[in-house]
């Protein structure tokens, strides 16, 4: 343990302030943009713990995505009217920063006295890091120590999915996520979204492969090929698909089934539910990853996407 | 005091900071992005906890790593969710408010 350096306080005081800001700030705009900007300097925050894997996820996803996700539907939400009466009164406001108050304190005290030596299971994933064959710890746990997790978590996107479409209107159903972008075809937009997709996706490609043995991996590689999509159906080159489309249903189940195809395989021939045997570790891995890349780039571009608008049929 | 620990206090008022905002702010826009912020606040403090458990010659302990990773997703897709409910709402009954009061009183026949 060292001494806090300036740095690390100039950071964490500067994501407070924007956290402060995104909270008070009178315009729901100013808010996102703010809650933006938190995003990614906490993605440093990760880099400062040391978790480079959580920061390129948090930078990729909490900062990048949802901030287009929430960017979109503040846009969308201009005109939305506040009604005074609405406001919570000074009782309401005042319990809620007294409860706000107590939780933060606690929270800090236990951050305070947490044990020391403290508790670690660093020592147990390396050890067993043989049985897989990877070198990066924390793909280790995602795939193999904790598989079970990542697949319940392909199973919340696809539910999540789900839950969006449904939300489609009769005349819509099963039709074209989102508005039809236009975009000058000679501006600014439009030629980054012809320059930057190739280059983004080989780097969506090398992420993933790279994960096994430094960070990386399918999830902060999903959404670099995600944001890449998106790009090109913002800038008006491409349109969003009909989710009726078949081939489109079956890149969003192809990772969570392969995963489950895989467990069960696992739990007949071999010791329990998605136990790799050790000789083919890697390889089932590395397929397992690259259905899961597909899988969650098409759900989380289609995530951002929202509810079926327009009818397939033109 | 160690660098861990400012960020540990500092994850601990973002959560009171969303818990704040999850409460006062009428705007449901508003109370998505503090539930965020209150949840980005407990991933820190899973950081944090696995900075301190540093062994192995690794900075931080994968496990809370690959729970937090797993955790930014599911966030994320609950926060698709709960953006595609409210412009659902707001398409449906021409504004967005969590009031029991009144809707408008034409809505959108383009609604179901």
């Amino acid at each position: 343990m060292s001494i806090a350096t300036v740095f690390e306080i100039v950071l964490a005081a500067v994501v407070l302030g924007l956290g402060i800001w995104t909270i008070v700030v009178r315009e729901t705009f100013s808010a996102t943009v703010g809650f933006v900007a938190y995003g990614l300097l906490v993605a440093l925050i990760w880099v400062r713990l040391d978790a480079v894997d959580v920061a390129l996820t948090e930078a990729a996803i909490g900062g990048g995505l949802g901030g287009v996700l929430l960017l979109g539907a503040a846009a969308r939400l201009r005109d939305a009217d506040v009604m005074a009466a609405e406001t919570p009164g000074k009782v309401v406001r005042a319990s809620a920063a007294a409860l706000s108050v107590l939780t933060t304190a606690a929270l800090a005290g236990a951050v305070l006295l947490l044990p020391d030596p403290a508790p670690t299971l660093a020592p147990a994933a390396v050890a067993n890091a043989w049985a897989t064959g990877l070198s990066n710890s924390v793909t280790n746990v995602l795939m193999a120590f904790r598989a079970m997790d990542t697949m319940l978590e392909k199973v919340v996107l696809l539910l999540a999915i789900i839950g969006v479409w449904s939300l489609a209107p009769d005349s819509a159903w099963g039709g074209r996520p989102g508005p039809r972008h236009q975009a000058d075809p000679d501006g600014v937009l439009a030629f980054l979204a012809r320059l930057l997709p190739p280059v983004g996706i080989v780097v969506g490609i090398y992420i993933l492969w790279t994960g096994a043995d430094h960070p990386g991996g399918a999830f902060q590689g999903g959404a670099i090929l995600a944001s890449m999509w998106l790009l090109t159906i913002i800038a008006g080159l491409a349109d969003t698909p009909p989710v009726s489309r078949r081939w489109l249903r079956f890149i969003l189940v192809a990772g969570p089934c392969l995963f489950l195809v895989v467990g069960l395989v696992g739990l007949l021939f071999g010791a329990a539910f998605l136990s790799y045997p050790p000789a083919l570790a890697k390889p089932l891995i590395l397929g397992i990853e690259v259905a899961m890349i597909l899988t969650i780039a098409a759900t989380l571009g289609l995530l951002l996407a929202g509810a079926p608008e327009r009818s397939a049929k033109p | 005091m160690s660098g861990t620990t400012v960020f540990g206090l500092c994850a601990a008022a973002a959560v009171g900071l969303g818990l704040y905002g999850l409460i006062t702010n009428p705007q449901p826009l508003r109370k998505i992005i503090a539930f965020n912020l209150l949840g980005s606040g407990v991933f820190l403090l899973f950081g944090v906890v696995g900075r301190r458990g540093a062994a192995a010659g690794l900075g931080n302990d994968p496990v809370p790593q690959a729970l937090v990773i797993t955790g930014v997703v599911v966030a994320f897709s609950a926060t698709a969710l709960a953006i595609a409910l409210l412009l659902r709402l707001f398409k449906a009954a021409g504004s967005a408010t969590l009031s029991s009061a009144p809707m408008r009183a034409d809505p959108d026949p383009s609604g179901d």
